[in-house]
């Protein structure tokens, strides 16, 4: 049913994309500015957009005249038109047209075999059946787009000079829509006016993609972002841009104002019909696209539609069916011409004999009417319903699905389900994949020196363990917290007195799935010397010595516990603002030969490091519970408990001094002293006393003096409660009492205020996370910039944002170029892949030397480790550009950015041209956890014969990492290190390798070939073969390729670094076409597009890195360990079902034409049936339809739990696959036999008495039912009421209906009346003779076969599955293991 | 936050859609299958040998008179052009042939399943609708209407070919014929006899055949099928209904009369009997066979060695498969079990 519906809408979409199609003319196009819109229209290539109501009616009128109105009609029939065009449909298909022709060529008298209507009955079912499921669907549709097409939205009325609700239906092109926050955009709008005032709009693309991260989109530049709404009326600006198309990505044109000024229009200025406006009160907009034009419905897109191998050979086999059929034909048509001409005239010929020639001519059609079932034209309906029923089971398996993101597997391509149980190869991604795809930030190198952020480190391996020990997740995340709150303290101290709220209510977010990153991800433990450089940095920059002052006053041990004391008796204020002024002016000393002595030059490099990292991204900023997104000061929501209690004392102090108090450079400074006091602390993360920090970060340095500054301030709190303000008193418990989210909630504040980061890419969220934890915080985003806290400055900084690179896969990078918040300087800060980084930071321009030199090396040799450490890397360097140059290069941009065509070559080269010369700043690494059950997974499928290929764009040393992590790589087994730097080379290394492998892999060890598969992988090392992107393309090339494969074939398991996407289809296309084996690749992200859509099954992981590759894929899973069920178990099953199903089918087929074709030999090959033409048409359709179906769908191989113990049985005979050449023909030539039998066995027993024509087919007809039905109970693996209730069904039904029919039909269907017959057979007992002998002769081989083989097969499997062992029943997750066993990367 | 909302796709959890439903695996391991052949050996070999032995017990005496061979007495009626041709045909029982017995005329080499000729006939014509006898069919072609263009009734080419050969049986006592009755009714079925032909209401029969024309092959039209009895003319004449009930193979026998009454009703004695035979029906352009056929039946029908002995082979069969699957299960299952 949906399959259809699909198939409609595909048809649809190819009629659509075929006639909307259309390329751009040059970016000036015939059009002069302000042209005639009659040229533009002929053009055909652009479209012009006035407004409706505008001032230039007529001309709107004009050129809007082909463009669609906004309703929408997704069906494909109307009333009168259902019937001509179901038809035509349905006759485009060759099953209906082979009905048809059998149809007519049963109306030519000379061959007319039965009954004009009889032949007619086959077609009309069918065509009946699909009409029937066409209109439902249809009419289905048809609802669905009145609702759409009949919801309202705001348009704008020049009459009543208003917006005023309309259907969706009637808006046009032109006109203007207001929308409000979590409305839905009828159509594709141009954004002209947004509530916010930076003139930003917020969407979710849920409906589109299923991305529920929020996209920003912009007004269109040049027009006033603020002030009064747009007025329509005076709207005088004209539109051009492309005509409608389905990319979502791309929308380019620019917008004409009446002073003949053009602005270019980008993608970011357009709303998508469907999406849903979210976090701005109002936006306007002026439809660009309506109706089926807009890139929302010319995406719609069906289901995938893919050949299986299945059918590729079922295909096949019915062409051998056609070749009996045909030669049986000829047989019949070569012995009537014999059969006449042996006799001249008999009493019983037909007088106006023709010329046996003709005559057998005749014959040839008749029998091909009569043995018409021989093609098995009802197999591929019956197929499509299996597979529904199939697929249904499959999405509706528990254990595919996901209790944590809640979704389970999608089925997208409706007709591969068994090539899942064939498969040989499996192609992986690695990132999001086999990985988690969170990104959390681990360690960094800035300007040569690594900061190994150990505990950081310690904590995410503590994590692992939590989740390991605990069952339920929500609970492990409130520890990860715990640990994160406590180590963070030291930032956040002075920003804010609702920290505690925002957290807590964090953790109450936490559990709903929402947040587009972990938990994990925002908490960053800082590395202890960074911070110290960091703390060095705020002092030397903020307030020079003063600052520093009261920096060593705070390292100072006692003076410092003196500051934190006065802090905290928040009623003397000017105590505090006294010490924190003064200090000891002692420790300046220490505090410059802490700081002074260090080269200004790494802590400037910190600072931009970090300045990079929070400004250098997409991540949208936004806060929950706002509707706008506005620059309210948002509270730091990382802070610590134990902060929160030394905050208690400065919000006393506060309370205290009055709002205006604290502030300007005294509020700074006791800001900048309170971090560096935490920073000072860091590194002693026992807290004072908290249990729950204790129970998990039992951490060393007791030593530190401030310990006791800690455990003082902690006696102190009960002071603070009674010194300050009632709610400061709160405090302390809330802290203890963290875990317990209820109490948290009740805090005083209203918890509103929380900072959210959206990003597309996991790596960002991670960097911005970290730069977060070293004060560097990406606060919001405005129109031209972007708001930073950073470590010593007072307040909020804005930095302007002047330029944004973003990322592509072809750069490789993104850039930002902004106005230094501190220097003022143009900084151009880059951020991307270290191969590329480290090339274009090879020669920066600034003057650095050697130190830069030996900078950059060292910066070389920590990425080496981070990638052994099977970390992520990311290059972040800068280059300080002159005014001059960069308004240069501004106007070479803004040229690229207002072209139309070429614009995307334009703007790479644009940005190339930026990015030179940049200085390297450091390096990040950043861990991805692998998915649970990853290791599991993959050594099942290994052993499962299929084998593995990792194919990932990371670098060598990490891939090989997580290659071990995930067991595909044994401690036993030999890498095979594929890296060259040419094409000889290349060639020469595959051949050194593969006699490497040739030389050690005659012996035993050779577990990776078919014939060995019954050997456990694990159990000999293997060899691995890892090629790297450059390799790869030598070893693609056609010389090599035969070569590589080879090599290959020999290993265990390939992985591929550096690979592009294009090189991962390659690789997949290379061994699908060369091996010819059943491949299947999984990936998550875009990158992996290419490589799903070459492989035979393409799987796509709805994970963090948007839709594409599920939109791509034929399935969609949520977790890679899903694989295993879905591949061993469900693969297994459709596959064996399917199989079985169609060998069935044929077996039936043949085996009851062939009672026809053998009755032949003794009526003279004249085409002659013994059995009632009803019965024989219906025989297939109703008597022996369903069992198979049933069969098709219920039977189970094997037991689920035995399939995924023993996943050898995925593969375990590949010669003797259910469904091949040799059990094709094995299974035809038992038709034969059985049908023989079936035939002759009544044949001998009525042999010469005065049996009818019909009362001999009685019984030929009733035992082969049963002998049809009994072989489905021998041919399937278990039996279940519904299909002994189906079976018995089926006998049943065929003895009613045709005892019925020898009751009721009278002169009915002429030559074969059996009035009378079936009454009088069943009545003898010979009837019950024959039909008990021929049924157990005809299945007494293929029982004894059966019974030997299996009885051999279960011992083979072992006595677990065939044993007495029950089906385990849990009642919660049935197929899934108990042991849930986590390894780390 | 409620449950429900955290997990709206999850799948349900029934035993049918996680494919749990308790099944039986009727995997077909020796354990099942031996004492299954078993069983039905036995109980194939016990039926085998009743058929067999009830087989046996019926007697059947069949005599060709195609009159092929010179010696034969019809000979000299072989000859298509000689009409109303008699020959006699001796033969003689020495036991009893026990009754009842059951008179059949056997055709061999005669293709009755012939698509076409089983074609030709109009079942609406023989229900009695006077409709059809003025307007045949077309499917009764090429007898549908004769050279004049008048109907034939009945059309087509199964009536058109009815068998006319007559039968007379005399038992030779002291060299006297002696009749034996034989008994034509109640030789069709019944649903043909009662439901399927039906004569026209047309009384007398006569009159609803006004404008018609006998089939061309046939001596006499059908209201006079039977002279001796009125009530088995027309469609309902018995022989006829015999023969419209078309045979399935190419040698068939067919049913001709039955000897039921008198002292024959319990067979026919021993002695010599004579079969006067009324020949017209020529076999000889398809190479044709002709015979009489006395037989009597069992509950079996009539005589069959084949299932019998067929019975025997497959219950034998089945008896020694299982033996070899008892060898061949030795050989592999019992190792495993340990």
């Amino acid at each position: 049913m949906e399959r259809l519906h699909w198939l409609g809408q595909r048809c649809q979409q190819m009629v659509d994309q075929g006639g909307a199609r259309g390329w751009y003319s040059a970016p000036d196009g015939p059009l002069g500015a302000g042209g005639c819109p009659a040229t533009c229209r002929l053009s055909g290539k652009r479209r012009t957009v006035i407004a409706r109501r505008g001032p230039y009616q007529a001309e709107y009128r004009a050129i809007s005249r082909e463009y669609q109105g906004n309703a929408i009609r997704t069906t494909k029939y109307s009333l009168l038109t259902f019937i001509p065009i179901n038809l035509f449909q349905q006759f485009r298909r060759v099953a209906n047209l082979y009905f048809l022709f059998l149809v007519l060529l049963n109306w030519v008298p000379a061959v007319e075999a039965f009954q004009k209507e009889i032949t007619m009955v086959p077609l009309l079912v069918v065509l009946i059946a699909i009409a029937f499921k066409d209109a439902l669907e249809d009419y289905r549709r048809y609802l669905f787009d009145k609702t759409v097409n009949h919801s309202l939205v705001r348009v704008y009325c020049s009459k009543q000079k208003a917006y005023i609700d309309q259907h969706w239906q009637d808006v046009r092109v032109g006109d203007f829509i207001r929308l409000s926050c979590n409305e839905i955009i009828p159509a594709d709008v141009l954004l002209l006016y947004s509530s916010d005032p930076r003139g930003i709009c917020y969407i979710e693309t849920a409906n589109l993609d299923g991305e529920t991260n929020l996209k920003q989109r912009r007004v269109v530049s040049d027009l006033p972002l603020q002030g009064s709404e747009l007025t329509p009326e005076s709207f005088y600006c004209r539109i051009e841009c492309e005509n409608p198309n389905n990319d979502l990505g791309r929308f380019r044109g620019y917008m004409e104002h009446s002073s003949k000024v053009r602005v270019g229009l980008h993608n970011d200025n357009l709303l998508l019909r469907s999406c849903t406006v979210r976090n701005t009160q109002t936006v306007v907009g002026l439809v660009v696209y309506a109706g089926h034009e807009t890139k929302a419905m010319k995406n719609n897109s069906g289901p995938r539609y893919k050949q299986s191998r299945l059918e590729k050979r079922l295909n096949r086999d019915v062409l051998w069916c056609v070749i009996l059929l045909f030669s049986m034909c000829l047989t019949a048509a070569i012995g009537h011409g014999l059969w006449l001409q042996r006799w001249t005239d008999p009493i019983y010929s037909i007088a106006e004999q023709v010329s046996p020639t003709l005559a057998g001519f005749y014959v040839f059609w008749t029998m091909i009417i009569v043995l018409q079932v021989l093609i098995p034209i009802s197999l591929y309906v019956s197929i499509e319903i299996v597979k529904l029923g199939q697929i249904y089971f499959i999405q509706n398996d528990l254990a595919l699905y996901s209790e944590q993101l809640d979704s389970g597997i999608q089925c997208r391509a409706l007709n591969i389900t068994e090539d899942l149980g064939q498969i040989q190869y499996l192609f992986s991604d690695k990132t999001g994949t086999l990985t988690e795809n969170k990104m959390v930030f681990q360690c960094c190198t800035i300007h040569g020196v690594q900061y190994p952020h150990t505990q950081n480190a310690r904590r995410l391996a503590l994590y692992e363990e939590d989740v390991l020990g605990v069952p339920g997740r929500s609970l492990t995340l409130r520890s990860g917290c715990s640990v994160r709150s406590l180590s963070c303290r030291s930032m956040s101290c002075g920003h804010s007195s609702t920290s505690l709220h925002s957290l807590t209510r964090e953790e109450e977010e936490e559990p709903q799935g929402g947040a587009p990153c972990s938990r994990m991800a925002k908490e960053v433990i800082p590395d202890p010397e960074l911070l110290k450089k960091m703390s060095c940095l705020q002092a030397t920059s903020l307030c020079g010595a003063e600052a520093s002052c009261l920096q060593a006053t705070s390292l100072c041990g006692a003076e410092a516990s003196c500051l934190q004391a006065t802090s905290l008796c928040g009623a003397e204020a000017s105590c505090l603002q006294a010490t924190s002024l003064c200090g000891a002016e002692a420790s300046c000393l220490q505090a410059t030969s802490l700081c002074g002595a260090e080269a200004s030059l790494e802590l400037n490099s910190i600072l931009d490091f970090f300045l990079a990292l929070a400004v250098c991204n997409s991540v949208v900023v936004s806060s929950s519970g706002r509707p706008c997104h506005t620059h309210a000061d948002l509270p730091h929501n990382l802070t610590s408990r134990l902060l929160a209690q030394g905050e208690a004392g400065s919000r006393g102090v506060s309370g205290a001094l009055g709002a205006a108090g604290v502030q300007g450079e005294v509020g700074s400074s006791t800001t900048a002293t309170l971090s560096q006091a935490g920073a000072s602390w860091e590194s002693t993360q026992l807290g004072p006393g908290t249990d729950l920090v204790r129970s998990n970060v039992a951490l060393e340095n007791p030593r530190d003096p401030t310990a006791d500054v800690l455990t003082d301030m902690g006696n102190r709190e009960e002071g603070v409660g009674a010194v300050g303000a009632p709610n400061v008193g709160t405090e302390p418990l809330r802290v203890s009492s963290l875990e317990d989210p209820a109490f948290c909630h009740s805090g005083p504040t209203a918890a509103n205020e929380q900072l959210i980061y959206e990003a597309e890419s996991p790596d960002e969220l991670a960097l911005v996370h970290a730069a977060r934890a070293y004060n560097c915080t990406l606060r919001g985003r405005s129109g031209d910039g972007l708001a930073v806290e950073l470590p010593g400055a007072a307040s909020r900084l804005h930095v302007s944002l002047l330029h944004v690179l973003p990322f592509d896969c072809t750069r490789r990078r993104m850039s930002v170029v902004v106005r230094h918040p501190l220097t003022g300087r143009l900084v151009l800060y880059t951020k991307g892949a270290d191969s590329v980084i480290m090339e274009l930071s090879e020669h920066p321009d600034v003057p650095a030397g050697e130190g830069y030199v030996k900078i950059r090396e060292q910066t070389q040799n920590h990425l080496d480790v981070y990638a052994r450490d099977g970390l992520r890397t990311l290059c972040i360097a800068q280059r300080v550009l002159e005014e001059d140059d960069y308004r240069a290069w501004q106007k070479g941009q803004l040229l690229a950015e207002t072209s139309i065509e070429n614009r995307e070559e334009l703007l790479l080269e644009s940005a190339q041209r930026l990015e030179t010369n940049l200085t390297l700043l450091g390096a990040t690494g950043i861990v991805d956890r692998l998915q649970e059950e990853v290791p599991e997974t993959i050594e099942a499928l290994q052993r499962a014969g299929i084998k593995v290929w990792v194919l990932t764009g990371d670098k060598q040393e990490t891939a090989v990492n997580i290659a071990c992590a995930c067991k595909l790589l044994g401690p036993d087994d030999q890498i095979l290190n594929a890296n060259c730097g040419s094409k000889d080379a290349c060639d020469a290394l595959l051949q050194d390798l593969l006699s490497e492998v040739r030389g050690t892999g005659e012996g035993p060890g050779r577990p990776t070939l078919g014939e060995d598969k019954a050997l456990p992988a694990a159990a000999v090392g293997g060899f691995v073969l890892v090629i790297d992107g450059r390799t790869l393309e030598w070893a693609l090339q056609d010389e090599l390729k035969g070569g590589f494969l080879e090599l290959s074939q020999q290993c265990k398991a390939v992985l591929c670094c550096r690979s592009t996407p294009l090189q991962k289809s390659q690789v997949v296309q290379l061994v699908r076409s060369q091996l010819s084996v059943m491949t299947l690749a999984i990936g998550d992200g875009a990158n992996d597009v290419s490589m799903i859509q070459v492989a035979d099954v393409g799987i796509g992981i709805s994970g963090q890195e948007g839709m594409q590759a599920v939109m791509s894929s034929d399935f969609a899973i949520s977790r890679f360990k899903h694989l295993r069920k879905l591949l061993l178990v469900h693969g297994h099953w459709c596959y064996s079902r399917l199989a079985n199903m169609i060998l069935y089918f044929f077996y039936k087929n043949v085996m009851y034409v062939n009672l026809l074709f053998w009755y032949q030999f003794i009526s003279g090959f004249s085409g002659s049936v013994m059995t009632n033409s009803w019965i024989l048409i219906l025989f297939n359709l109703l008597f022996t339809s369903v069992p198979p179906l049933v069969y098709g769908v219920l039977d189970r191989h094997t037991p689920a739990d035995t399939l995924m113990e023993r996943p050898e049985l995925y593969s375990s005979r590949p010669s003797s696959k259910v469904y091949g050449s040799s059990t094709f023909w094995l299974t035809i030539m038992d038709a034969f036999y059985q049908s023989l039998v079936c035939f002759f066995i009544p044949y001998m027993a009525y042999a010469g008495s005065d049996v009818g024509v019909l009362a001999f087919g009685s019984p030929v007809n009733a035992s082969a039912l049963l002998i049809i039905l009994l072989h489905q109970i021998i041919e399937s693996h278990t039996l279940m009421w519904m299909h002994i209730a189906v079976l018995v069904g089926s006998g049943v039904l065929y003895f009613v209906f045709t005892l019925l029919f020898s009751v009721w039909c009278v002169t009915c269907s002429p030559p074969t009346n059996p009035l009378g017959v079936e009454t009088l057979t069943i009545s003898q007992p010979l009837f019950y003779l024959v039909c008990a002998l021929t049924t157990v002769t005809a299945l007494l081989p293929r029982v004894l076969i059966r019974a030997l083989l299996r009885s051999r097969s279960s011992s083979l499997v072992g006595r677990n599955p065939t044993g007495p062992r029950k089906l385990r029943v849990s009642a919660e997750n049935p197929g899934l293991e108990p042991d849930d066993h986590l390894v780390g990367s | 936050m409620s449950k429900e909302e955290n997990t709206a796709n999850r799948p349900d959890n029934t035993a049918f859609t996680q494919q749990r439903l308790p099944a039986w695996q009727p995997m077909l391991s020796a354990g099942i299958v031996i004492p299954g052949f078993v069983i039905i050996g036995v109980a194939f070999i016990g039926i085998g040998v009743a058929l067999f032995v009830t087989s046996q017990n019926i007697q059947v005496l069949e005599k060709d008179y195609t009159g092929i061979e010179t010696n034969s007495s019809c000979f000299k009626c072989i000859n298509p052009r000689v009409k109303n041709c008699n020959c006699t045909i001796n033969f003689s029982l020495d036991k009893l042939f026990e009754g009842p017995v059951f008179v059949y005329y056997g055709l061999s080499n005669y293709f009755q399943n012939y698509r076409k000729y089983g074609a030709s006939k109009d079942a609406a014509q023989l229900t009695g609708d006077l409709a059809y006898f003025t307007e045949p069919s077309t499917s009764c072609a090429p007898y549908r209407k004769d050279a004049k263009g008048k109907p034939i009734v009945p059309c087509g080419s199964i009536a058109n070919s009815i068998f006319n050969d007559t039968f007379k049986l005399f038992q030779i006592v002291n060299s006297r014929n002696v009749a034996v009755p034989l008994d034509g009714k109640g030789i069709a079925w019944w649903t043909d006899y009662n439901i399927k032909y039906r004569n026209p209401t047309t009384n007398p029969l006569k009159n609803a055949f006004n404008d018609t024309v006998k089939p061309i092959f046939w001596p006499r039209p059908a209201y006079e099928l039977d002279p001796t009895n009125p009530s088995n003319n027309g469609f309902i004449n018995q022989d006829f209904l015999v023969w419209m009930r078309r045979s399935a193979l190419p040698n068939f026998r067919k049913l001709y009369r039955r000897i039921t009454e008198g002292e024959y009703a319990k067979g026919l004695p021993a002695g010599d009997y004579a079969l006067v035979i009324g020949y017209n029906y020529p076999v000889k352009a398809f190479d044709g066979r002709k015979k009489v056929v006395f037989s009597n039946v069992s509950w079996m029908g009539g005589k069959n060695q084949f299932l019998g002995i067929a019975y025997l082979v497959i219950g034998s069969l089945c008896v020694v498969m299982s033996i070899v699957m008892l060898i061949v299960y030795a050989k592999f299952k019992f190792p495993d079990e340990e």
